[in-house]
């Protein structure tokens, strides 16, 4: 499909289809949210778009149309970018997380990240997860922090794999194994909300079936947001799933509505494969 | 004819047998039944250039290193009397008799009428031997163009004979640098054991009385010679420490300043006058050294003793420091390594992958604790490695000693002594009017050899650091 004229494209996707507001049990809410690099790039228009609680949100499409860069707004990291701009209200059980009062600090303990590449810092596996616990001083004592990474691990369904080499280096460990140390560090401060910016793209099938198990379980404790290419992941796990187009949010709605019976066209045209 | 000239007319025979094969390859190429080539035509030009130069090269080079040595051997084999003299007369008399060849014969410069029986039977041998080798060296380049030009066919596999040449010219190049080492390695090798073979090892190593000074004349009034080069290789240590306190905290400090908080624009300024710094001779370094940091440490410390004089403080009264001390010159050669520890542990630091930085960020973490606890740790083993190329950098550092740490070899642990070091005693040894074969000159191959090896373990030591750091993220 020819994009000839973005005024086109503006009034074919000037408003969200679907449902992307919720009633109840809203865990973030994004309202007019737009993003700017460099000042005069934008990346994100006019996002509104809630993220219920204990449910996991898929966002897809095609490659630079801004999935990614939303997903960092939840947290903050598009504050590390120099001349990145957010624009809008965003919010975490009803703050705006853009406050003088939050501190992004804090709000990245509740949010945690899980990124593309398995990123295990160079220390031990236990050092690894212990590393956020540490940092915010959720401990008294080692063996507090101890059960800590335990059950941290367990979670994230690693233990029986690590329990004999804890001292042993993260980035000793597979591809898929590295991955969920990631995750088990993520959950280890306890976060509300777990972000994801495509946690199986590097990843063999059996290491991502693993993790979208995983994912699964984590979602009766955790709100989950996840970025994703597979069309397939995101109709197995997710609850809605999230259409963005060139920097705008074209659909959302409940994964198995969007995925039978998609109500836009550019929607349509990217699950059905002939677009994207 | 000169080699220069020999040299010009090979490449230009070489550029025509480049055209002359590629054009043959070409015509082939163009002819009815449109012959496939194994190469492109280039490579059959290669080919013939190749043959036609590199034999009639290895030739020239070859004969004009040996040529000088045969006519010499020559000359000497036909006069009893130079063959009788013994090797240090011979070489004189042959020096003196290549002048009159090369002033000229025909000036009557030379008295002595055996001098230019001798200068005559030279310039006759050279004119054979420069005959002999410009008619090799040209046949060699005809046959060579000529077996090149047979040996082509359509179907000869001229690139890969132009590849493997160029194999084997990469080794050659990467062998001139190593023969070289390798040349300085047993130069130092062969005197040190001369000089070990008079003077023990474990007398130099652990002796603690250096002076090297000994009598020339049965009367001269001087020291019998003292060679133990324990203070001297403890100096060396001890402005290396006092160096590398200086410039290890300094340097990293703001390596991790440049490469994470610094904005662009301040790093794009500060880098690059920091490399200048770098870059300052070291001499430059010595005199700011011995004129200005010297004197003012000897003057603060005057300072200090008479404060300590005016209100009876015990403390300072046997403070005493020297114009040139370990700490001046420790303290500005760490100013000098200063610069190449922040260059290295920039890189590094650089290096650091930022995908740890958002992991840590994501996970709740400052800046300053992204820093210290993910950037610092996975950067550490490249910063030693860097932190072991400065010191020996600051070992084989010869300048700011010489000038500020002076010469004298005490074997002492306080900075504010004079102090020396090897490199400063190496120079000190075979500066000046030298005897090339006394024990004193001898001394200065075996502190090389020390030295040689102290940095060759840190260097090894470093290097394997590195690239252990390397391995952890590829």
């Amino acid at each position: 499909m020819e994009i000839s004229d973005n005024m086109d494209l503006d009034q074919e996707i000037s408003k969200t289809v679907g449902s992307p507001l919720l009633e109840s049990k809203v865990r973030i809410a994004c309202r007019d949210v737009n993003v700017f690099y460099n000042k005069n790039v934008q990346a994100i228009f006019n996002v509104n778009l809630d993220i219920g609680k204990n449910q996991i949100l898929a966002m897809i499409g095609p490659s630079g149309c801004g999935k990614s860069t939303l997903l960092r707004c939840f947290n903050r990291m598009n504050d590390t970018i120099e001349d990145c701009v957010v624009d809008g209200l965003i919010e975490l059980d009803g703050e705006n997380i853009h406050s003088k009062k939050i501190d992004p600090v804090v709000l990245r303990a509740n949010v945690g990240m899980v990124f593309q590449k398995p990123n295990p810092f160079p220390k031990s596996i236990y050092d690894n997860v212990a590393y956020g616990p540490r940092l915010h001083g959720l401990t008294q004592n080692n063996s507090e922090l101890d059960d800590i990474v335990e059950e941290s691990l367990t979670k994230a369904g690693l233990w029986k794999e690590t329990k004999d080499r804890l001292n042993k280096p993260g980035t000793g460990l597979s591809g898929g194994q590295q991955q969920r140390l990631c995750i088990a560090r993520a959950i280890a401060v306890k976060p509300e909300v777990i972000l994801m910016d495509e946690p199986t793209s590097a990843l063999d099938p059996i290491a991502t079936a693993t993790i979208e198990e995983l994912m699964s379980e984590l979602k009766s404790a955790y709100t989950i947001v996840i970025v994703t290419h597979s069309m397939q992941q995101a109709a197995r796990i997710s609850d809605r799933t999230a259409y963005f187009h060139l920097g705008r949010l074209v659909e959302v709605d409940e994964t198995g509505h969007i995925f039978t019976n998609p109500n836009h066209s550019l929607t349509e045209n990217y699950i059905t494969g002939r677009f994207g | 004819m000169s080699n220069l000239e020999i040299l010009l007319i090979l490449i230009i025979a070489a550029v025509i047998a480049y055209y002359a094969t590629k054009r043959q390859a070409q015509s082939w190429q163009a002819s009815r039944d449109k012959t496939k080539l194994d190469s492109l035509p280039n490579y059959y030009g290669y080919f013939g250039a190749i043959c036609t130069l590199l034999p009639a090269l290895i030739v020239l080079s070859f004969w004009s290193f040996i040529e000088g040595n045969i006519i010499s051997a020559l000359v000497v084999s036909k006069f009893e009397r130079l063959s009788a003299s013994n090797a240090s007369d011979l070489s004189l008399v042959m020096n003196e008799i290549k002048i009159i060849v090369e002033s000229g014969l025909s000036e009557k410069n030379s008295n002595d009428l055996f001098y230019e029986k001798a200068a005559v039977l030279i310039e006759r041998y050279s004119s054979v031997s420069l005959f002999l080798k410009v008619a090799s060296v040209f046949a060699l380049s005809i046959l060579g163009f000529m077996y090149a030009y047979l040996k082509i066919t359509p179907r000869f596999k001229a690139r890969k004979k132009v590849e493997k040449t160029a194999v084997y010219f990469l080794l050659l190049s990467a062998l001139v640098a190593i023969l070289t080492t390798a040349g300085i390695i047993f130069s130092v090798l062969f005197e040190s054991i001369a000089f070990f073979s008079q003077i023990s090892i474990f007398d130099f190593v652990f002796g603690t009385h250096w002076s090297p000074q000994i009598a020339i004349r049965e009367d001269q009034v001087s020291s019998t010679g003292g060679f133990g080069a324990f203070p001297l290789f403890w100096g060396t240590i001890l402005i290396s420490i006092i160096a590398m306190i200086v410039a290890a905290p300094l340097g990293l400090i703001s390596a991790i300043y440049l490469a994470e908080y610094a904005q662009p624009k301040i790093r794009n300024v500060v880098k690059p006058i920091l490399e200048i710094l770098a870059g300052v001779p070291t001499v430059v370094y010595g005199f700011f050294a011995a004129l200005t940091v010297g004197p003012m440490m000897s003057g603060l410390g005057d300072r200090l003793n008479e404060f300590g004089m005016s209100f009876e403080i015990e403390l300072f009264a046997g403070l005493v420091v020297s114009s040139e001390s370990a700490l001046a010159a420790g303290l500005v050669m760490g100013m000098m390594i200063m610069p190449f520890i922040l260059s290295l542990s920039d890189d590094v630091i650089s290096a650091v992958p930022d995908s740890l930085r958002d992991g840590s960020i994501a996970m709740g973490s400052t800046k300053s604790e992204t820093v210290w606890k993910v950037v610092f740790p996975a950067a550490l083993p490249g910063i030693v490695g860097g932190f072991l190329l400065a010191i020996s950098r600051a070992i084989g550092e010869t300048m700011i000693v010489l000038m500020a740490a002076g010469v004298a070899a005490n074997l002492t642990a306080n900075p504010l002594n004079s102090v020396t070091t090897v490199t400063t005693q190496i120079v000190v040894l075979l500066t000046g009017d030298q005897e090339f074969d006394s024990i004193k000159t001898l001394s200065a191959f075996a502190l090389a050899l020390g030295l040689f090896v102290t940095t060759l373990i840190l260097n090894i030591l470093a290097l394997q650091i590195v690239r252990r750091y390397r391995e952890q993220y590829e």
